[in-house]
């Protein structure tokens, strides 16, 4: 029989003496504030200003099977110039891709501040020996990526073994060396708040430098509640310890109107100061063209058609 | 990053210029450091009020003879006149509202009388957007409360009491339920229009007329709720609405061919009622005044309770008698609950009730800022610990900044007294039996929070609080099917759900 | 020679003992000398009926029920001395009856007059009835034992702690009660039976800022007054019948409370 694993040192770090707990998380009242900040009514220039942002903080993704050295070229184009017609528009944050596509993507990027991501430690589903996680995450950084996305272990997590998920984080990181690391919890199989709770903090007590919702291949994903239940955990953090840590919300996220509701909720529980890409990011693909024609409509007033914005 | 004050103005780069030139032109684009929200003011437009409103009385506008104004908290802009009822006023409506019972409303069969009251819900539900415009404007709520709670909340009540005009028999079995007859009905100015649906939808489905006065301050919406009843074809007199102070109400009461009287109101004004009823053994229902206490214990989901916290006592800018004015914490999460609920306060938007980001309005009256501001200088005084984050208080209308007081003393005045503002007294307790006694310990008894992971002491708090409405790991909800009411001072009598129908009845057992 | 009996003193009944107006003033009532007992003998009862109410609405309402069916069985047994105390032996056996019927009600209240509410949102919403506190009971002349014991047993049924002002003509059943009450299980305190002057005792009662609820059905001219005294601190007056039987008659003594709890994973 296998024993009740003991919890990890350091998972409780996060949290003071007189916090003996991770905490709970309602999930109604939870659901009804994220509901709440939804309604904010962002017009005009907060609007133009949420959608730049937005822009800036994106880490363009493409993960496909079919991903080509020509589909991660096009991507990285993008992502260095989001609207042709507009040098306004400001780049991305980061192009996310497949390790393999890593070197065509950097190739396409140089001289931009654009940062090449990618995911690693046996994407989506992490259900792969720690061994091989690491390997994966080495071979990556070789292939020239600047940060990492890896998963947990979402296996382990549901069956107690939280353990095995801190210490292949801690492991991961290690491997990453300065790159940055972003945790990816797959939020839509943990099942609870309790539960992303719970994973928020042993991710950032492991070495996160970001938590991240979602990989993007299940629904649900980057959810308004889930996000705001890291948040609040991001905050509990920092308020205890000062430490910074960012958030990647991914997976869902197509409209415009739904980015700037992510953003409300950053900048009502973190405040304005995780409003930077070194704080924050959103993952998206098709977004970013729907930001484009809102802004589009911003400046001009008209309401835009998609065949004016490129397809990548 | 560079933190540039304004956005640029766009300006099109030649297309083929080189990509190095491209990036440098992007990383020049401006980025604003602060996001501060338009404002996203909700029209006016949408509302027409009148210059001179007269009282509803059988079905007409009966023309007052003294009148006063009525005004926009928010920057004390007239908004119209309106008549101050006289006794004669309320003679004529009480009289209304008889011949209305007698001929015919009482005797209508209770499935006609629920088609007018689903009638109204309906109405109330298609012109929402102007009710909410105007119940901000009279009397200062956000416009995101009035058009998500006040009002959507009261058609519901309609709805929900219509339902039950034709079947009284199963609410009552054995006990052949019948009207009691004209209600005198006495609403006060926090939530003005879902307090007239609260009381006139259950008096109308048990078969009773009514006569309604609306608040001194906030008189417009009912007035705008006449029309609601012409469009849904009402028969006259069934409902009767006469305007003014506190003189017009005591009119209400002490006329004689009611046989009813219904108050929402101050603990003060219910006794009073209490008092000149007694020995008419005309019914009477009171949900007065409370101190609620909001208790968390550390094992609570602490940015949930925080938020209910900040529900409990900033919604409606705390002028709510269930609201959770004192705040039990205890001691062991005592420094964190207080920062976050002091970070989360700095978040809230006081300001102009019609912005659709605004989550603090105008406090409702002079005479209403003058007592919070009187309690909370008696709190400083008494030597509480005040907090009040920085906040940018628009000069004309009456603002109040939402207060937290730490270091309280059960002993304090504000902790005791009813302040029916934005302020909130934290105190502390050790042991769930401590809780409850310092909870209990008020002569009000109206609402009370638990928070707290155990379900087990939940359910213990629950039974041992003394008061009507307990919220669990939640605070100010409401719904028309859920009983509401208080215990000891705050009142006796239940509105909402069956129990609310009751006091509109009389039995023949 | 023939025995003399021994012949009772009438007491008051005051936190389950059976003193003398702290006053030491009886009147003459049905040719027997009765306490009179004055406001400090109703601060004394009020204090006693706090001090019992809270155990009183914390026992199991099956354990309520079965207290209150002993009471019937203690009454019973006096069947004979309640019978020359009142309009005989029918009323007694209606009293004794009526008792055993509200026996019965303690443990189903909350399904007839609570329940649950279906509100519009991830909550579960519960009503439950619980007791006011501490009853104040003037007692109606007539019928003298069935009378009292119709207003007495709605609010003692529903968990509330009962001041009663007997009859002021007919006292003699009601002393016989407190003694039926005595050796029943029901917890001193829990019921208070006091005898004396109604237009001393009952404005004191009414204007008691710790008293919650107050039945009028034995007073006559004073109600008016009473009734305005009562709203100090708010009471429910009940102005209850004589001879009444019905769950609505305990409902008058209970408080609704509302309890709500969001359903979430």
């Amino acid at each position: 029989m296998a024993q009740a694993p003991a919890l990890p040192a350091g998972f409780e770090l996060p949290l003071e003496a007189r916090l003996p707990r991770i905490g709970a998380v309602d999930a109604v009242a939870l659901e009804e504030r994220a509901a709440s900040l939804a309604k904010r009514s962002i017009k005009r220039e907060a609007k133009v200003w949420a959608l730049l942002l937005a822009i800036r903080t994106t880490d363009l993704t493409t993960l496909e099977g079919a991903d080509t050295p020509g589909k991660a070229a096009a991507i990285a184009s993008k992502a260095r110039r989001p609207d042709p017609a507009d040098p306004s528009v400001p780049q991305v944050a980061a192009v996310c891709v497949y390790p393999n596509l890593v070197p065509g993507v950097r190739e396409r990027l140089v001289g931009s501040d654009v940062k090449v991501a990618a995911v690693a430690t046996g994407f989506p589903s992490g259900q792969y020996p720690t061994a091989v996680k690491v390997a994966d995450v080495r071979a990556t950084v070789e292939l020239g990526a600047d940060e990492i996305d890896m998963v947990i272990d979402r296996g382990a997590f549901l069956s107690g073994r939280y353990a095995k998920v801190y210490d292949e984080i801690v492991q991961v990181k290690e491997a990453c060396g300065e790159r940055h690391l972003k945790v990816i919890l797959e939020t839509g199989e943990l099942g609870t708040y309790d539960n992303v709770r719970r994973a928020t903090l042993l991710a950032i007590a492991a070495g996160a430098d970001f938590v991240k919702t979602s990989t993007g291949k299940i629904s649900p994903a980057a959810t308004l509640p889930v996000a705001l239940c890291m948040l609040e955990a991001i905050r509990d953090v920092y308020e205890e310890t000062g430490r910074r840590v960012g958030f990647k919300a991914a997976g869902g996220i197509r409209q415009a109107k739904q980015a700037v509701q992510h953003l409300v909720l950053v900048h009502e529980t973190l405040g304005p100061e995780w409003l930077t890409p070194e704080l924050y990011r959103l993952g998206a693909s098709s977004l970013l063209n729907d930001i484009l024609m809102q802004l589009r409509k911003e400046r001009t007033g008209a309401y835009q058609s998609g065949d004016y914005f490129t397809r990548d | 990053m560079r933190i540039p004050t304004a956005l640029n103005p766009t300006v099109l780069t030649p297309s083929g210029a080189d990509v190095a030139e491209l990036d440098k032109s992007q990383r020049e684009v401006a980025v604003p450091g602060d996001w501060t929200y338009a404002s996203a003011p909700e029209s006016r437009d949408v509302v027409r009020i009148a210059d001179r409103y007269g009282h509803f009385v059988g079905g007409e506008w009966l023309e007052p003879g003294e009148t006063y104004e009525t005004i926009a908290p928010r920057d004390e802009e007239s908004l119209a006149e309106v008549g101050q009822g006289t006794p004669a006023d309320v003679g004529r409506a009480v009289a209304a509202a008889r011949s209305a019972f007698a001929d015919g409303w009482s005797s209508l069969p209770g499935s006609e009388r629920a088609k007018y009251l689903f009638r109204i819900a309906r109405l109330l539900q298609e012109r929402s957007r102007e009710f909410a415009v105007l119940e901000s404007l009279n009397g200062g709520k956000p416009i995101k409360e009035s058009r998500d709670v006040d009002l959507p909340l009261a058609a519901a009540h309609f709805f929900y009491y219509a339902g039950w005009a034709d079947k009284l028999e199963y609410a009552f079995p054995n006990r052949r339920p019948r009207p009691v007859g004209v209600a005198g009905q006495i609403i006060p100015w926090n939530f003005p229009l879902l307090m007239l649906a609260w009381k006139v939808a259950p008096a109308l489905a048990c078969g009773n007329t009514v006569v309604l006065k609306p608040a001194e301050t906030t008189p417009l919406t009912a007035l705008l709720f006449c029309d609601v009843l012409r469009q849904a074809e009402l028969p006259a007199g069934v409902v009767n609405i006469v305007t003014g102070d506190g003189r017009t109400g005591a009119a209400l009461v002490e006329s004689e061919d009611i046989d009813k009287v219904a108050f929402t109101g101050s603990t003060e004004v219910g006794k009073e009622i209490q008092r000149r009823l007694a020995g008419t053994g005309k019914k009477l229902t009171l949900e007065l005044g409370g101190k609620a206490a909001n208790i968390v214990f550390d094992d609570a989901a602490l940015d949930q309770a925080v938020e209910g916290i900040v529900n409990g006592i900033y919604f409606n800018q705390g002028h709510v008698c269930c609201a959770g004015s004192r705040l039990f914490v205890q001691e062991s999460i005592y420094e964190p609950l207080v920062a976050k609920l002091e970070r989360r306060l700095a978040t809230l938007r006081v300001g102009d009730p019609l912005d659709k980001n605004t989550d603090v309005g105008a406090i409702n009256s002079a005479a209403q800022l003058e007592k919070i501001r009187e309690l909370v200088a008696s709190g400083v005084g008494e030597g509480a610990e005040i907090y009040q984050p920085p906040c940018v208080l628009p000069e004309k209308g009456y603002w109040f900044v939402p207060t937290v007081f730490t270091n309280v003393a059960q002993s304090y005045r504000i902790a005791q007294e009813e302040i029916f503002g934005p302020v909130l007294s934290v105190l502390t307790f050790r042991t769930p039996e401590e809780a409850v006694e310092k909870a209990n310990n008020t002569p009000y008894g109206l609402s009370a929070g638990v928070w707290t992971e155990k379900g087990s002491r939940i359910l213990w708090m629950a039974q041992r609080l003394r008061a009507g409405v307990v919220w669990a790991n939640t605070f100010n909800r409401f719904d028309p099917s859920s009983p509401f009411g208080g215990y000891k001072e705050s009142g006796f009598g239940r509105e909402g759900g069956l129990h609310g129908l009751e006091p509109y009845l009389e039995f023949d057992e | 020679m023939s025995r003399l009996p021994v012949k009772k003193t009438y007491k008051l009944f005051i936190g389950g003992a059976f003193p003398r107006s702290e006053s030491g003033r009886t009147y003459d009532a049905e040719g027997q000398n009765v306490a009179r007992a004055s406001r400090k003998d109703v601060r004394d009862a009020v204090r006693a009926a706090r001090d019992a109410q809270p155990g009183w609405a914390k026992a199991t309402a099956y354990n309520r029920g079965q207290v209150l069916y002993r009471l019937a069985e203690m009454v019973e047994a006096r069947s004979a001395e309640f019978a020359a105390l009142c309009t005989g032996r029918e009323e007694v056996e209606r009293a004794i009856d009526r008792v055993v019927w509200y026996a019965g009600w303690a443990d189903k209240l909350p399904q007839v007059l609570g329940g649950s509410n279906p509100v519009a949102g991830p909550y579960f919403n519960f009503t439950v009835p619980e007791p006011t506190g501490v009853v104040a009971v003037l007692a109606p002349d007539e019928p003298p034992l069935l009378g009292l014991v119709t207003r007495l047993l709605p609010p003692l049924v529903g968990g509330n702690a009962v001041v009663a002002v007997a009859s002021e003509t007919r006292p003699l059943a009601a002393i016989e009660l407190a003694e039926a009450l005595a050796t029943s299980d029901v917890p001193g305190g829990v019921v208070n039976l006091l005898t004396g002057q109604h237009a001393e005792l009952a404005p004191v009662l009414a204007a008691h800022m710790d008293v919650n609820a107050i039945d009028l059905c034995g007073a006559d001219g004073d109600a008016p007054e009473l009734e305005r005294l009562a709203a100090d601190n708010v009471k429910r007056v009940v102005r209850g019948r004589a001879d009444v039987q019905s769950p609505w008659e305990i409902a008058s003594f209970l408080e609704l409370k509302t309890v709500w709890h969001p359903m979430g994973q």
